[in-house]
């Protein structure tokens, strides 16, 4: 670092890298992250990606965003705001400025601005030359030609050494924020390790990034964000989405059972099916099948056969599977549905997130059909809420909606690796045989749940199905009484896992004037924004639930401590209303939000004052 | 290792039909071909090589649907057209199991026409029996995917406009590799098509021509009356002519790529010119043609038309374990967690 520039240390920072799709953002978005996880910094990240693979380059629509939150303090969000933006070209600017904040640094590939591509992006004049951007720190780079520059000499075709900027930019981000670029270096290695041309390129890339930015006078100082104190142990980074898959392969194992895992491909829920499909040596059967339906199903015939069946889509997934999850319910068998949030309804925004399936997951069914709801709240808890769920499934026998969503299925954090003995036992309710006929609709007298009797057991032949049986024998039964015994104790077997599911908690002082309520991916931003509350004295508590359905015994007892509560949630007030009908004596207030995005702590500060 | 000579010994010679028959009432129409197709099933389960425990019985919806309801073995009546894809998951968890999934025309063709063409085409070892009756029967007589063009029923009164179209056909455009067709009326040749269907590796499919006595009675007379019965049934067996006829005089003989039907002996043809059937060959154009005759101008095929060996679904799900675990980094969840890029926090 040269002499006359200072550093300066940060508690947390934001940063976000913004290109065209094809740009390889999420990778420079990425690696960063992992380079400051090293660091031991704490944080969050979120992939904003477009629906369209690689929309036509230079567009708004076509571009590709990371953010990521670090720093030495506990970090539950990616940040409302980019305290610095890396923009790639015009388009990227022009949908991500909204995004950084005032007085915020902006690092910008000068090269991308001609009339041509500013036009394409839809600015009438330059906005590097107009003053639109007197707001902001404005550091203009000439990314793409540096790179090509530093690059002179090695035989790549001009298209694969331009490719190369986005190392350069990630190297400039390294020195602006103090980090090393050896993790990178390494990761190169590895990444094209059949293409030494390409890692040396990349490498070169970088590098020159870095001492361009210490070089140069435009960057005004590099920041320092200290390593947060994080509990000792083992740790690597994970994703909601990975954090799921192996989950349930970790239950699986737990129990001593196959995995079974039907899916369809569906936005943002492919990579589950992608990540379990690597694991088929660790008892993971994969099928893809040929549609939401057959997903569901054959899942259905795995957990009738005496595995783990599980299935995974998005709200439009999740709305053909209704009639099969209606089927597991009646039948009684195990089977976990993971519903991965995306904007909606029909199509909606694939890539964006929403908490708005809640209703689909609870009602959406024919006649009564209660399942079990639950709903993890960070990407790497999404692991031991597969867990619970996969336990819940086979312990109660009955199905379990895993309601995760988009923020959470990208988004990424670092993990404390779990040992396998912490981890819950599962007793599988086997069927045994002792001397008499089998009844196949006999219960558990505490859980009310069936036994399951694995097909290929001597025995224990029987039959069942989607007509209403008879309670104990499992005969086809029209008998009036019987039906209406049989729809009561499928919900009451649903009512009584409050039972042998943990209390809530409550963050803050246990009682007062507001109540914040949340669950699921808000987590992080009400947590953040109810804790500065606290902090500046307010008196406002957080309930955040992971058990939807049912509700954890003490929550009514919880409600009754507050004047009101305010319940935020990125949907129309789902579940506020959910609440409403439970429990129509407590003041409900409720905040949405329907944009696509995850709540900032920003507004739903503002939000919550307006109560208090 | 001493090895007990009674356990490796598979098969149970005290299993009868009695054994396959559960306690519940039959409630099929009286006169309904179902229940000699129940009945050619208890038959034919004792004389495979498997316990009774082994067997499944996978359904959809319909009348057909009810089967494992009476069978005394593991069954699951399922959802309407879904039976291939619950089977499939069936047969993936526990390959050991047989599986028989129990459809009908309205079942497998219609709505449940995705997953009947995809478990065929994946080749999943299971046996699939579909109960044509060429109607809805369950929901009173509603036209079907092979009702008869301009069938007048209570949802076409002025007689349906659907083409419709054939199981074997659809087979055999999903590359099915066992096709078989038999009559309710034909007791023996049921039972003998499910013992050869259960030992084939693949997806069987079965086609029972099946009478609706209710909603759609003698839709198969031109080849089940008596007075047709000789004229309008080629029974097919691999490897011998296609010979029929009372006097076994009349078969079918290729002109170009068109059979035609001849009578030994008249215009010089002697059994030379006839057919002889090969339910091996790969090449699907034979049995196409012999899927598509039809009276009045053919007999119906009867009898294995199709049976061709292809890697099954599940063997291949079985290698790709096999493989996987040779390959393997980590042989448990755990391994795998701390596996890759990690750091120890002090």
């Amino acid at each position: 670092m040269s002499g006359k520039q200072q550093s300066v240390e940060l508690e947390k920072v934001v940063i976000r890298f913004a290109g065209d799709s094809g740009d390889g953002m999420q990778l420079t978005g990425s690696q960063f992250t992992f380079t400051s996880a090293l660091l031991g910094n704490d944080l969050a990240t979120f992939p904003d990606f477009p629906a369209e693979i690689r929309a036509p380059q230079g567009t708004v629509e076509g571009v590709s965003g990371f953010q990521v939150q670090i720093g030495k303090i506990d970090i539950f969000t990616p940040g409302d705001e980019a305290d610095v933006l890396v923009s790639m070209n015009p388009a990227a600017l022009k949908s991500n400025l909204q995004w950084v904040r005032k007085g915020g640094n902006i690092i910008i590939d000068s090269d991308s601005f001609e009339e041509r591509t500013f036009k394409r992006a839809g600015y009438e004049s330059n906005p590097l030359e107009n003053g639109s951007l007197q707001a902001y720190h404005i550091i203009e780079a000439p990314i793409t030609s540096l790179t090509k520059t530093a690059l002179q000499g090695i035989a790549l075709d001009n298209k694969s050494i331009v490719r190369c900027k986005n190392m350069f930019a990630l190297g400039i981000a390294y020195w602006l924020f103090d980090r090393s670029m050896d993790q990178t270096l390494e990761f190169l290695q590895k990444k094209f390790k059949n293409a030494p041309l390409l890692v040396d390129a990349n490498s070169k890339a970088l590098r020159a990034g870095y001492y361009y930015a210490e070089t140069v006078e435009a960057l005004p100082s590099n920041y320092k964000v200290p390593a947060a104190k994080i509990n000792p142990g083992k740790y690597r980074h994970i994703s909601g989405n990975q954090a799921t898959a192996w989950g349930f392969m970790a239950a699986a194992e737990k129990m001593d059972k196959k995995m079974f895992f039907g899916s369809y491909p569906i936005t943002p829920a492919s990579d589950i099916l992608h990540e379990l499909s690597k694991y088929k040596n660790l008892g993971v059967t994969t099928f893809q099948a040929e549609d939401e339906i057959a997903a569901v199903c054959s899942a259905i015939g795995a957990s009738y056969a005496g595995a783990l069946g599980v299935t995974a889509s998005a709200g439009p997934g999740i709305a053909l599977k209704g009639e099969a999850i209606g089927l597991a319910a009646m039948v009684e068998l195990p089977l976990v549905v993971i519903d991965v949030q995306r904007g909606g309804p029909s199509t909606g925004l694939p890539t964006k997130t929403e908490q708005a399936d809640f209703n689909l997951v609870m009602f959406g069914r024919n006649s009564d059909c209660p399942v079990i709801v639950i709903a993890p709240n960070t990407p790497s808890n999404c692991f031991s809420f597969a867990v619970q769920a996969a336990k819940l499934t086979v312990e109660h026998m009955t199905p379990v909606i895993f309601l995760s969503d988009g923020y959470l299925a990208n988004g990424s954090e670092p993990w404390k690796i779990p040992s396998f003995a912490e981890l819950p036992e599962i007793n599988i309710p086997h069927a045994e045989l002792n001397g008499q006929d089998f009844q196949p609709y006999h219960r558990d007298e505490n859980k009310l749940s069936r036994y399951w009797a694995i097909p290929g057991t001597e025995g224990m032949e029987h039959r069942i199905g989607g007509l209403e049986k008879e309670n104990i024998t499992g005969n086809v039964s029209y008998d009036p009484g019987n039906h209406e015994l049989m729809v009561k104790t499928r919900q009451e077997k649903v009512n009584r896992v409050a039972e042998f599911i943990p209390e809530q908690k409550v963050i803050g002082s246990g009682s007062g004037k507001v109540l914040v309520v949340g669950w699921g991916s808000t987590y992080g931003s009400l947590l953040t924004a109810v804790k500065q509350l606290q902090h500046a004295g307010k008196e406002v508590d957080l309930v955040h639930f992971n058990y939807l359905n049912p509700l954890p015994k003490n929550t009514e007892a919880i409600f009754n401590q507050y004047e009101k509560l305010l319940v935020c949630e990125l949907n129309m007030g789902q579940f506020a209303a959910y609440l409403r009908s439970l429990f129509p004596h407590v003041k409900i207030e409720q905040y949405n939000k329907i944009q696509g995005l995850p709540f900032t702590v920003m507004e739903l500060k503002e939000k919550i004052i307006e109560l208090l | 290792m001493a090895i007990n000579a009674t356990e490796t010994l598979h098969i149970n010679p005290q299993l009868t039909k009695k054994d396959f028959t559960s306690d519940q009432l039959v409630r099929w129409c009286p006169g309904c071909g179902d229940y000699a197709i129940l009945s050619a099933m208890q038959n034919a389960l004792p004389q495979l090589d498997l316990k009774k425990e082994d067997f499944a019985f996978i359904s959809g919806i319909g009348c057909a649907a009810r089967f494992p309801y009476y069978m005394s073995t593991y069954g699951f009546h399922t959802i309407h057209g879904r039976a291939p894809a619950v089977a499939s998951g069936v047969k993936l968890s526990n390959p050991d199991l047989s599986v028989w999934e129990i459809t009908g025309d309205g079942d497998s063709l219609a709505i449940g026409g995705n997953h009947f063409i995809h478990a065929i085409r994946r080749n999943i070892d299971i046996n699939i029996l579909l109960f044509n009756n060429e109607i809805y029967g369950l929901t009173k007589g509603q036209l079907s995917p092979t009702s008869k063009l301009g069938l007048v029923t209570k949802s076409t009164p002025m007689g349906g406009i659907d083409r419709p179209f054939s199981a074997g056909e659809l087979a055999l455009g999903a590359r099915g590799t066992f096709f078989a067709r038999t009559i309710d009326t034909n007791p023996k040749l049921m039972t003998r098509i499910f013992v050869e269907s259960s030992k084939h590796k693949g997806t069987s499919l079965i086609e029972i021509l099946q009478n609706c006595v209710i909603f759609n009675d003698k839709t198969h007379g031109a080849i089940t009356a008596k007075e047709n019965k000789d004229d309008f049934q080629l029974h097919l067996e691999h490897g011998e002519p296609m010979l029929f006829g009372k006097e076994k005089n009349k078969g079918i003989r290729l002109n170009g790529f068109k059979p035609e039907v001849v009578t030994l002996g008249e215009n010089g043809i002697t059994e030379e010119d006839i057919l002889i059937h090969d339910a091996h060959e790969e090449d699907i154009m034979l049995h196409m043609l012999l899927i598509q005759m039809q009276p009045p101008h053919f007999p119906m095929a009867l009898g294995i038309i199709r049976a061709v060996e292809a890697p099954t679904y599940d063997d291949l799900t079985r290698q790709q374990y096999e493989l996987s675990k040779e390959n393997a980094k980590f042989s448990n969840v755990e391994a795998l967690l701390h596996s890759g890029n990690t750091w120890e926090v002090k």
